[in-house]
């Protein structure tokens, strides 16, 4: 699969914080004992005006910014979320249309938990492996809400990130890509319900560490590689404390995952999580570097990517939209009053 | 925005790219794009051309919002702007991902896309354009 890979990014996270401390004190928890089980300080909060189609259209022009492909030449559009603003009416066809793609494209509208950006970037690459599209757009991003009070409060945030895929100046070419996948439930949120449901500790052995340590050893298997071989590596980070655990228990170090472990400044954007970790290593990544990548949706599965930065990432016009820790800095502080407001907690079904 | 799906959905160049145009005769360029240049009136007749606009620009004038209309009920206070495009046209606009006392005259501004409204839990989503300050 040489030479076919990501020929742009960028990436989206709204500008209000609420800290951990914040939300723990409307619940008579403790905010310092919670940030440290969780490893989360503060996460992202949208405005009442950002849904997972606007963040999808900011990730995806900045793509645009960074490089001069003609958005006519994008001839698939994959978005991967557990928020799509519709529940019948592609997230897609607004994004396409937001960038200039339409009419003559591929689009759908993909939901796989945490891991469905990461569906759309195998997606896209495989259509320009059978010379189907010129280029593929894959873009993973949420504002994931969570019931009041539940744990997933601490946790549940909202961001994204958005990748070209292609065969012409690839920044960075997806060497391989596998997945892997069983019926485990761990999280699931039934149709029409506002809030997910989950399997409380259930969620950790059986379904996260299972599922990325399997994907990410057989990847390395595929490719016949070790961690060590890595400048980087980013797994799917639901709260700050599992990716370092997983990590450590695949033989990485925590110096490799540092760059792309964003959550414990924004929280879990969900199908973003990984894939905003991947655009904070392109921020920085030089030619020659090695990523490698697991992401992991519930339900439940995950998709391993081993990657390698070409001298094309000079080339790439980084600085043409903000980089993931500009995103990260750039933040407005709110209380809990009006965190209910803008994520519509004073709508109960 | 009774009736509004239609409408909006004529509207969707305008309001996702800013697609405005220009008079081919004198090159006056419009938004929202008018059918004919008013200057050149008859000369301009099939001779405007679409062109996506910048989206940036900065601010002429501006008013803070503190009643709004109900669909922007949860927003007040907020800023509406008219805003001058690097193109010349004027653009009204709401401004975001700013503190009010920090809008200002001449400040620089880009556009950013946002859900302007919707029809209820029920209804469309309606999106477009507002405009931010430009980060140095
Ligand atoms: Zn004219």
């Amino acid at each position: 699969m040489r030479d076919i890979g990501i020929v742009s990014y960028g990436s989206y996270i709204p500008r209000y914080r609420i800290k951990a401390g914040v939300i723990a004190s409307v619940w008579g928890k403790d905010g310092a004992t919670i940030s440290r089980g969780l490893g989360i300080n503060e996460k992202s909060v949208p405005s009442i005006d950002q849904d997972t189609a606007t963040i999808s259209v900011e990730a995806a022009r900045s793509a645009l910014k960074r490089c001069t492909i003609d958005p006519q030449d994008i001839g698939a559009i994959y978005i991967g979320s557990e928020s799509h603003p519709y529940a019948v009416k592609p997230t897609g066809t607004i994004v396409g249309e937001a960038i200039g793609a339409t009419p003559d494209l591929m689009v759908a509208d993909y939901e796989f938990a945490c891991k469905a950006g990461t569906a759309g970037v195998q997606s896209c690459t495989a259509l320009v492996k059978a010379d189907m599209i010129k280029y593929g757009l894959a873009v993973g991003a949420d504002t994931s809400q969570a019931a009041p009070g539940d744990a997933l409060e601490f946790s549940a945030s909202a961001g994204g990130a958005a990748f070209i895929i292609g065969r012409d100046n690839v920044v960075a070419t997806i060497n391989h890509t596998l997945s892997f996948t069983t019926d485990t439930p761990d999280f699931w949120r039934r149709a029409e319900r506002k809030y997910p449901s989950h399997g409380g500790r259930f969620t950790g052995t059986p379904a996260y560490f299972k599922h990325i340590i399997s994907c990410a050893t057989n990847l390395m298997q595929k490719v016949d590689t070790k961690p060590e071989d890595y400048d980087y590596a980013i797994f799917h980070q639901p709260n700050g404390k599992f990716p370092v655990s997983v990590a450590k228990k695949l033989g990485f170090t925590y110096d490799q995952i540092k760059q792309g472990l964003i959550v414990p400044y924004i929280g879990n954007t969900y199908s973003g999580a990984s894939l905003v970790g991947l655009a904070s290593v392109l921020d920085v990544a030089k030619p020659g570097e090695r990523v490698f990548l697991t992401s992991y949706g519930s339900g439940a599965g995950s998709d391993g990517f081993d990657i390698t930065i070409t001298d094309k990432i000079t080339e790439l016009a980084r600085d043409n939209a903000p980089t993931v820790a500009q995103m990260v800095e750039d933040k407005e502080y709110i209380d809990y009053g009006t965190y209910a407001k803008l994520t519509d907690l004073l709508y109960w079904e | 925005m009774a009736g509004g799906v239609a409408r909006f959905w004529r509207e969707i160049p305008q309001r996702y790219n800013i697609i405005g145009n220009k008079c081919g005769s004198c090159e006056r360029v419009f938004f929202p794009p008018r059918e004919a240049c008013p200057h050149c009136r008859r000369k301009s007749l099939g001779k405007m051309e679409d062109i996506k606009l910048s989206g940036k620009g900065e601010i002429i004038t501006y008013t803070i919002i503190h009643v709004g209309p109900e669909a922007f009920k949860e927003q007040v206070p907020y800023p509406v702007a008219i805003i001058k495009l690097e193109e010349g046209p004027q653009i009204t606009a709401q401004i975001v991902d700013c503190n009010i006392d920090e809008v200002k005259i001449g400040m620089k501004v880009e556009n950013t896309f946002r859900r302007i409204q919707e029809d209820g839990y029920t209804g469309a989503i309606y999106y477009g354009y507002k405009f931010k300050p430009v980060k140095e």
